[in-house]
């Protein structure tokens, strides 16, 4: 059961070949298991989970299922579940058991899919290897010594080590995409504005934006079906039509123009990354596809614009953590002020102190054109290159991550070395255009290699369609972590 | 233009966030390399550009001026530190 993808695994249920219940004792069976080695989960309540399946099952017998109905779906603990511990990964928020819903988690209950766990993750979202969570860091089922990427990295850990045949992230800077291609497994991060942030904990609000990770491109078409749509809480949530993301999913890529930026395929990637990847667009052009080069000249500002941006709003965002209103408060203070700086002080962990204190400095007196809007002039600079790019081309292909998954300890000490891990994924978070991560390879020490594209605005079916065209012609999404495959 | 320990030690303070000599001389070092690296940004020419807040050039909705939100402040104030009588408690800030 748990190799299947949910496409399978729906037309199982709508068999009555098993019961959402049957399917979700499955799993949680497999995670007290296997989260012991992984950390995948910071907190899983079996109760509450087969709580969703029996209404899921009840559902289906009332003839109301739909393709997400019994699906256990892992949820990062970024996203507010009612009732549910929601602490993204800090110390700061170990308390907090969330009183509403997210309306990512809305639309998915109201599916009938079954919160199967909430994923460990970088606290606040800020990281790259889900070595920064309050709750210990998360290992990849590829390889334990080894980082699952981050910040979804507990999502990416559990959909790779068949805890769970989907799970949702957020993407700020790479944070679907990196750990995505460092797991093996897919993920989309769409246009900026299709799913709502309503109840996602905030980190960098101009670039947060939720997405499915799974097993295939037509797993997260699935997902997207159910996560997407207008919400009014959201004040950057967009009015447009519904649309079917499974809608290009049989669509040959025959004639397909791919665009290689010249910037992702120069030196910086690890050998076996550049092989693999190199290796899946060989496999595009075979099925029909073009390549064409573009270029991206400005993409070697967007990790130096997003260090800016980014911990500018996460200090305004985190302002929010002042121990009144909910999560840690400091027990020992001899002011208003002074509890104030305990509470954050023990809150927050040291990355999450260094960004709010670069944010807090770019925004002060005096700096604040010479960095944020600097950083903001420099952003359109970087999304002006992506339009001139799709004006030669249909979709944008190269690697996810310069590298494979790196040792546990071996980046966490240098901030900067951390940082530039997401020089390919940036980019599109700054221009607010969807991208995803499908496996393509892996690299000599055994380790999964992600291919990333990117499309233009609002170009997700058709990412999703490409994207399934090329893992109906290989098979490395269907690749098992050795020490997972019972 | 490297910070200084009294920059640190002033951003933290605007950031209500406590700091010792030790954390703030080890964070020093730490910021000023990326602001090595954010220093690449500063040197590009952007004469003309307009500031890019938003990914897609939409503008803020508006709604209706009517009452949405019901009152749920059991519900909030179930997961606050120190509520009494419906109210938040902070320390005493008058004397």
């Amino acid at each position: 059961m748990h190799n299947a993808t949910i496409k399978s695994l729906a037309a199982d249920l709508a068999a009555r070949k098993f019961s959402s219940v049957e399917l979700t004792r499955h799993f949680l069976s497999r995670i007290r298991v296997l989260n012991l080695k992984y950390n995948c989960f910071i907190t899983v309540d079996d109760a509450a989970s087969l709580k969703l399946a029996q209404a899921a099952d009840d559902l289906r017998a009332a003839g109301r299922a739909g393709p997400l109905t019994g699906i256990p779906i892992a949820q990062k603990d970024i996203f507010c579940a009612k009732g549910w511990l929601t602490t993204c990964g800090s110390k700061m928020l170990s308390n907090f058991i969330s009183p509403y819903d997210a309306h990512v988690v809305e639309q998915l209950n109201g599916a009938g899919a079954v919160n199967i766990g909430k994923t460990n993750m970088d606290e606040f979202a800020m990281g790259s290897s889900s070595e920064t969570s309050y709750y210990g860091p998360v290992r990849n089922p590829w390889n334990a010594d080894t980082v699952p990427g981050g910040s979804s990295g507990g999502s990416a850990a559990a959909v790779a080590a068949r805890l769970a045949p989907g799970a949702i992230g957020t993407d700020t800077g790479g944070s679907i995409r990196q750990p995505a291609a460092l797991s093996g497994v897919c993920g989309l991060k769409p246009t900026y504005g299709v799913v709502s942030r309503y109840g996602m904990i905030a980190f960098a609000s101009s670039l947060d934006q939720g997405g499915p990770m799974a097993r295939t491109a037509e797993d997260l078409a699935l997902m997207m079906n159910v996560m997407a749509g207008f919400d009014a809480r959201d004040s950057t949530s967009l009015e447009r039509a519904r649309e079917d993301y499974a809608r290009e999913i049989g669509k040959a890529v025959k004639g397909l123009k791919i665009g290689l930026p010249k910037e992702f395929f120069a030196e910086g990637a690890e050998a076996g990354v550049s092989a693999a990847v190199e290796a899946a667009i060989a496999a595009y052009r075979k099925l029909g596809c073009e390549t064409v080069e573009v270029s991206l000249p400005n993409m070697k500002l967007a990790v130096p614009v997003y260090y800016v941006l980014a911990p500018a709003e996460a200090s305004s965002n985190l302002a929010r953590y002042d121990g009144v209103r909910y999560g840690h408060r400091a027990p020992d203070h001899a002011d208003l002020t002074d509890m104030y700086k305990r509470t954050r002080a023990q809150g927050f962990g040291q990355e999450v102190k260094r960004r709010i204190l670069i944010g807090t400095y770019v925004l002060s007196h005096g700096y604040y054109d010479a960095y944020y809007i600097q950083a903001q002039k420099v952003r359109r600079l970087v999304a002006r290159d992506f339009a001139e790019a799709f004006r030669r081309c249909d979709v944008i292909m190269g690697p996810t991550s310069p590298t494979t998954a790196f040792r546990l300890g071996e980046k966490i000490g240098d901030p900067v070395k951390m940082y530039l891990n997401d020089i390919y994924t940036i980019p599109a978070n700054l221009a607010g255009l969807p991208g995803m991560s499908i496996p393509c390879g892996f690299d000599g020490k055994g380790l999964p290699v992600g291919l990333q594209i990117v499309g233009n605005t609002f170009a997700e079916a058709k990412m999703l369609g490409i994207a399934h065209q090329y893992q109906l012609a290989t098979d490395w999404h269907l690749r098992i972590p050795p020490e997972c495959e019972a | 233009m490297a910070l200084t320990l009294d920059d640190v030690r002033r951003v933290a303070h605007l950031a209500r966030v406590a700091i010792d000599d030790a954390e703030a001389r080890a964070v020093l070092a730490q910021l000023n390399d990326v602001f090595r690296l954010v220093a690449e940004m500063q040197a590009v020419d952007t004469g003309g550009v307009e500031p890019m807040s938003h990914a897609l050039d939409v503008t803020q909705r508006l709604r209706a001026d009517a009452v949405t939100e019901t009152d749920q402040h059991a519900a909030f104030q179930s997961v606050a530190p120190h509520v009494e009588g419906d109210l938040y408690l902070v320390p005493k800030v008058i004397e």
